[in-house]
């Protein structure tokens, strides 16, 4: 992990984001040869794409490749990580930046081991984030086995502190430290890159889906989640309301996206999620039902290829229209859909047990305030930044992993060129 | 090197509390004669981290760790280069996976102790490979991306050679009219911008530009590639560091689609000949000179289409909106008709969608187009509308195909492949990636003088993309890049940020040479294969199965290494039945002598022994994470993590069986269309390889179920007992292996 007094570098690199555009970012330019100092603002490395059970197109698993990156890491010394990080200010021009951040505590220091002992003691349960609020680990918790860095981490939100102090008294290694404090620490760094990230568009905003009033209408993270062998359900597709294997679902596609009410863009990887998440439940609930509604497909370049792979699926019904309302049957909790049928221009209304709501992105560093040459566009998104600052992944716009690895992999020598000019690059 | 061992064994973690240490100590102290052998209950801390780095200072130049993961405390455990590390797993793979204070599990850990000995005394310290490293990017191609990789190369202080085929550089933007907005609020059309970065290529003192210029050949490897190009009937040599393809794109063959018209109708034409038509101002039919009022758009004409081009070209539906604005633009009195499947315009280009849509005069039709027609001065476009579900007929001034794009890096026996196909009644598709390495191009780019071909590998459809999602720039060839819609059909915006991280990955390939490392995935590597050509038969194994192309051969079909273009994954090493490729911290030898570490009890006791091959990046993880749930599985398997399944040697399953193990299992990953194995060929490689030692197996009248060979992916870790589990099942019932006793 980094070490705050020596950063102190005009010839480093500062990325902000540790999701995979942020990793990206940091291992390529350390590789390259320069300082990297990655900020992550949750406890763990991997962002979004540590809570997808897997990639579309090939359904292999994210952690894969995170493996590989975070073995980079490891065995790279020119980078340095801090998670629970934030950032709280940044000035001066390329070549010469003055970074603030803020170091939210973790409660345990580096003596952690991982081995568990104080999960067994603690009292306090709070809603686990990771998994979308669906289940619940201990105050004291590690993120998910495969996580990097691999030591436990404490919500400060909900434990009781020093008056319980149980885990503090069974840890055999010292490693719990319910004394530390928020930190402030200033670095000095010649470029930044700007990997912020998405969150998915706040499905409870769209009043006619029923998402937040009716159980079993979801969101497409959520099923990533479910569908996870290390998730809330150990991987099975069952209704939140009765844990009733699924039988019949329906996946509704620009829940919020291409709408003027709500994101007036397209989220870019939303068809293709559904497309994989029909591809969990053919695997998992082979008898069930599957109706997708949609605009339009976009499954661009050879993504194609899963598109027609997918439709070949025969329990699956593609419906070209967007639906207009969710309805519950309050007495089984079921769940009606109601869409126009562009196709057969006519109202159609497909009866299912479960709705999974295909909803968009939008971007994190619509929330942080940083006084940098940064403009935005309508939605947030990065539009144009100063020489120095290099947006890198879905700061900028939505976009899958695989064009967000790319795009880091060119902020990484925007950023590696600024260094080099020292300031004289813009 | 004179080794100095010290061993350290870690109590931590429930370690202590489940296995007698002293009795491991033992294994150290009185079986391997260690004289440095230290017992700490918290390994990791402090202390124990002093305690090993005192002892370092004090000449122990080798180090064993009994305690977690190697994965784990990483940062913790680190040595100076010159210092020999290995890791023995007691924690995730003992004492959190199996019973504890059991006589299996002690067994268990004494067998990995003496495993991770054996294989300590045979490893020693990296020595980089060493050459004059030169470190000048070659970017082939002048279109978009080429001088994109070319400037952003030479703005981070690299020197560039750019060879164009073409007399001048812009490629295909220059021949547009205008492009489609790129910026916020994504309303009005943009200019293309391309005169401006030619003249930034040509202005620029490190970037040295050829056109009219073709490489003629290249050799060597990356940091030392010989590079002739041909220029004006005159040959330049360049010595280049890395290179950059950025060869683009074809036009589909509109010909084909004389279902569509072309060629039949002069007023059917191509969305690239519309910009030719814009150019000239007014937009006239090619026929007559009319200008036109009204225009048909048909989409995917060929795209999305087995028939023609199987995949999606991207940016196609951009390009028609954009064409309809220069028809409205021009002549405010024109209609246009958009005949489409699905509209794609992904992210903030909506908005221009959106923007197109609100043109009163342009029309959206979702359909499929049966036929063309022409009659009364037009041509009538006949489209099955799915929206309506009718069908209309669209009368047009002029009728543009939207047609899709080829990647330059075709081979051209795929397109022999697919005419054959097409005549046989087979799907094209299939055909196509039958013969995607053929070895054939119809516009070589490289003209590589490799063993394995001229060009880079292709996938299916041509395009020498590298088929991972994390790593898109990894191709099969070390330190050459491709970039832009030669490796996928993308649109310029992505190209531009394509092409920047592909000069990044070009300066990344010659900076990690330079130091003898290697690049992406084992990019801490310092090792190289080193071969005792004495004992070589020239069997051509290495230089045929390395997935990287790493070997050339002379004339006698001797190997000849080029060690920067190696991805040390020992593919070669696997392959090689002479066992002559080594390298220092793994080789044929060290395996061997960790296999032959292992305690076989005799036939009586009762006690199986099976060895597990696990991928180290895929399957060894899974299994820790096993292990951190503290999921349990049979004690009787030992296992050794391998780089890749591709590198396992078929002499260790020899060495094994006739050890007295009674069972080999492989783990790797995944393999086929959708491959996962980070070495492309490792798996499968090791699959095939394994079918042919079963059948070996029969001849010796050794059951063939004592092999397994395995695809797991990293988050299947719950699969992983019941695959151990299920294994020792069918040892039991194979019974033990009858070479036990002897």
């Amino acid at each position: 992990m980094g070490n705050v007094e020596s950063i102190n570098s005009p010839n480093s690199i500062l990325v902000v984001g540790g999701g995979i555009s942020g990793i990206t970012a940091a291992v390529e330019a350390a590789e390259v040869g320069y300082e990297v100092i990655l900020l992550e603002k949750s406890p763990y490395l991997g962002g979004r794409v540590a809570r997808m059970n897997q990639y579309f197109p090939k359904l292999c698993a994210p952690y894969c490749g995170l493996e590989i990156n975070f073995r980079r890491i490891k065995t790279n010394p020119r980078i340095k990580v801090f998670t629970l990080a934030e950032i709280e200010n940044i000035s001066g021009k390329e070549g010469d930046y003055d970074v603030t951040v803020k170091l939210t505590p973790r409660m345990v220091n580096d003596n952690c081991t991982a081995c568990g002992k104080c999960v067994e003691v603690c009292p306090v349960e709070r809603l686990n984030d990771l998994n979308y609020g669906m289940d619940k680990t201990k105050a004291i918790y590690a993120p998910n086995p495969l996580s990097f860095p691999t030591n436990y981490v404490i919500d400060t939100e909900v434990c009781t502190g020093a008056e319980c102090s149980k885990c503090v008294s069974v840890c055999p290694y010292e490693a719990i430290d319910l004394s530390m404090t928020t930190e402030s620490v200033h670095m000095k760094v010649g470029s930044v890159v700007m990997a912020t990230g998405w969150k998915p568009y706040d499905a409870t905003k769209l009043d006619n889906l029923g998402y937040g009033k009716y159980p079993n209408v979801i969101t497409n993270v959520m099923m990533e989640r479910m569908a996870a062998t290390d998730g809330p359900t150990q991987g099975k597709i069952v209704r939140p309301s009765d844990g009733k294997e699924v039988k019949s679902i329906a996946f509704v596609q620009c829940a919020g996206s291409r709408d003027v009410n709500h994101l007036p863009y397209c989220s870019a990887v939303c068809c293709l999620g559904s497309l994989k998440q029909v591809t969990y439940i053919q695997e998992k609930n082979p008898d069930a039902k599957v109706f997708l509604f949609y605009i339009d497909i976009r499954a661009t370049g050879y993504l194609e290829d899963f598109y027609r792979k997918v439709q070949g699926y025969e329990n699956l019904s593609l419906i070209k229209g967007k639906v207009a309302k969710i309805k519950e049957d309050p007495q089984t909790k079921d769940l009606t859909v109601e869409a126009e049928d562009v196709a057969q221009g006519k109202k159609v209304s497909e009866p299912v047990e479960m709705v999974v709501l295909a909803t968009g992105l939008v971007p994190s560093i619509a929330d942080i305030k940083i006084a940098a040459d940064i403009t935005y566009d309508d939605y947030g998104f990065i539009a144009s930044q100063p020489p120095g600052i290099y947006a890198a992944g879905c700061s900028k716009r939505p976009a899958d992993v695989s064009n967000s690895v790319m795009d880091a992999t060119g902020a990484a020598l925007k950023a590696i060129q600024s260094v080099v000019a020292g300031g004289q690059n813009g | 090197m004179d080794k100095k061992l010290g061993v350290y064994i870690c109590g931590g973690c429930s370690i202590g509390d489940s296995l007698d240490l002293d009795k491991v100590s033992e294994v150290a102290t009185k079986e391997y004669k260690v004289e440095i052998c230290k017992t700490h209950p918290f390994l990791c801390g402090k202390e124990g981290a002093q305690l090993i780095a005192k002892d370092i200072e004090d000449g122990v130049n080798t180090v064993v760790i009994a305690a977690c993961s190697p994965r784990a405390q990483q940062e913790i455990f680190s040595y100076d280069s010159g210092v020999v590390l290995e890791r023995v797993n007691l924690r995730e793979h003992v004492v959190w996976s199996h019973t504890p204070q059991d006589e299996n599990t002690q067994m268990l850990a004494e067998d990995y102790l003496r495993m991770g000995l054996a294989k300590a005394q045979k490893v020693f310290p990296a020595e980089p490979y060493q050459e004059a490293i030169d470190k000048t990017i070659l970017v082939v191609g002048g279109g978009i991306s080429g001088m994109t990789s070319a400037v952003e190369a030479a703005k981070a202080g690299y020197e560039v050679c750019l060879v164009e085929k073409s007399p001048s550089l812009g490629g295909w933007m220059s021949k547009l009219y205008k492009q489609y907005p790129k910026h916020p609020p994504y309303q009005q059309l943009e200019d293309t911008g391309i005169e401006a970065k030619i003249k930034e290529v040509e202005g620029n003192p490190r970037i040295k530009v050829f056109t009219g210029a073709e490489i003629e050949k290249t050799s060597g490897a990356p940091g030392m590639f010989d590079v002739l190009v041909k220029q004006n009937g005159n040959q330049t040599s360049l010595r280049i560091g890395s290179i950059i393809q950025a060869t683009g794109f074809r036009p589909y063959e509109a010909n084909n689609l004389d279902h569509l018209g072309f060629g039949k109708y002069p007023d059917v034409i191509t969305n690239f000949q519309m910009e030719e038509l814009a150019q000239q101002g007014k937009i006239k039919r090619p026929s007559d000179g009319k200008e036109v009022e009204s225009v048909a758009f048909i989409q995917c004409a060929g795209q999305r289409d087995e028939n023609h081009l199987p995949y999606c070209s991207s940016f196609c539906c951009l390009t028609s909106l954009k064409q309809a604005l220069y028809v409205t633009e021009k002549n405010t009195d024109a209609s246009v008709y958009i005949l489409y499947k699905d509209i794609r315009t992904p992210a903030q280009y909506e908005d221009f969608y959106k923007r197109v849509q609100e043109e009163q005069a342009v029309f959206f039709t979702k359909g499929e187009v049966e036929g063309i027609s022409e009659g009364g001065g037009c041509l009538t476009v006949e489209v099955e509308d799915t929206l309506l579900g009718e069908k209309i007929g669209i009368n047009a001034d002029l009728v543009v195909l939207a047609v899709g794009i080829v990647p330059n890096s075709m081979p051209e026996e795929a397109k022999k492949a697919t005419a054959e196909a097409e005549s046989s009644g087979e799907k094209c598709e299939e055909a196509a990636e039958r013969a995607a390495d053929s070895g054939f191009y119809a516009s070589p780019a490289l003209q590589l003088k490799y063993r394995q071909g001229p060009e880079l590998p292709t996938l299916k459809y041509g395009f020498p993309d590298s088929h991972f999602i994390c790593f898109p720039y990894e191709t099969r060839r070390t330190g050459i890049y491709s970039t832009g819609c030669v490796r996928q059909p993308e649109d310029s915006a992505t190209c531009i940020d394509d092409a920047t991280g592909a000069a990044l990955k070009a300066i990344q390939c010659v900076e990690q040479s330079s130091k003898g490392m290697a690049v992406h995935p084992r990019t801490w590597d310092q090792t190289y294969p080193d071969l005792f050509m004495q004992r070589c038969t020239q069997c051509k194994r290495c230089t045929e199965e390395c997935p990287f192309g790493m070997y050339d051969e002379d004339e006698k079909f001797n190997p000849l290494p080029n060690p920067t273009r190696c991805r040390r994954c020992a593919i070669c090493m696997g392959s090689c039945p002479e066992r002559i490729i080594s390298f220092k911290d793994y080789s044929v030898d060290i395996i061997s002598s960790m296999l032959k570490a292992v305690e076989v009890p005799e036939e009586d006791e009762e006690k199986p022994r099976v060895i597990a091959f696990l991928c180290e990046n895929d399957a060894y993880p899974a299994l820790d994470v096993a292990g951190i749930n503290r999921l349990t599985y049979n004690p009787y398997v030992r296992v050794i993590p391998v780089r890749c399944l591709g590198s396992i040697n078929i002499v260790w399953i020899a060495d094994a069986l006739s050890k007295g193990i009674d069972g080999i299992i492989m783990i790797g990953c995944n393999y086929g269309d959708d491959y996962q194995c980070h070495f492309i060929k490792g798996s499968e490689l090791a699959n095939y390889r394994m079918e042919k030692v079963q059948e070996t197996l029969q001849r010796l009248v050794l059951e063939s179920e004592r092999i397994e060979v395995w695809q797991l992916s990293i988050s299947e870790y719950d699969k992983l007992p019941k695959i151990f589990d299920d294994f020792l099942e069918t040892i039991e019932r194979v019974g033990p292996n009858p070479y036990k006793d002897f």
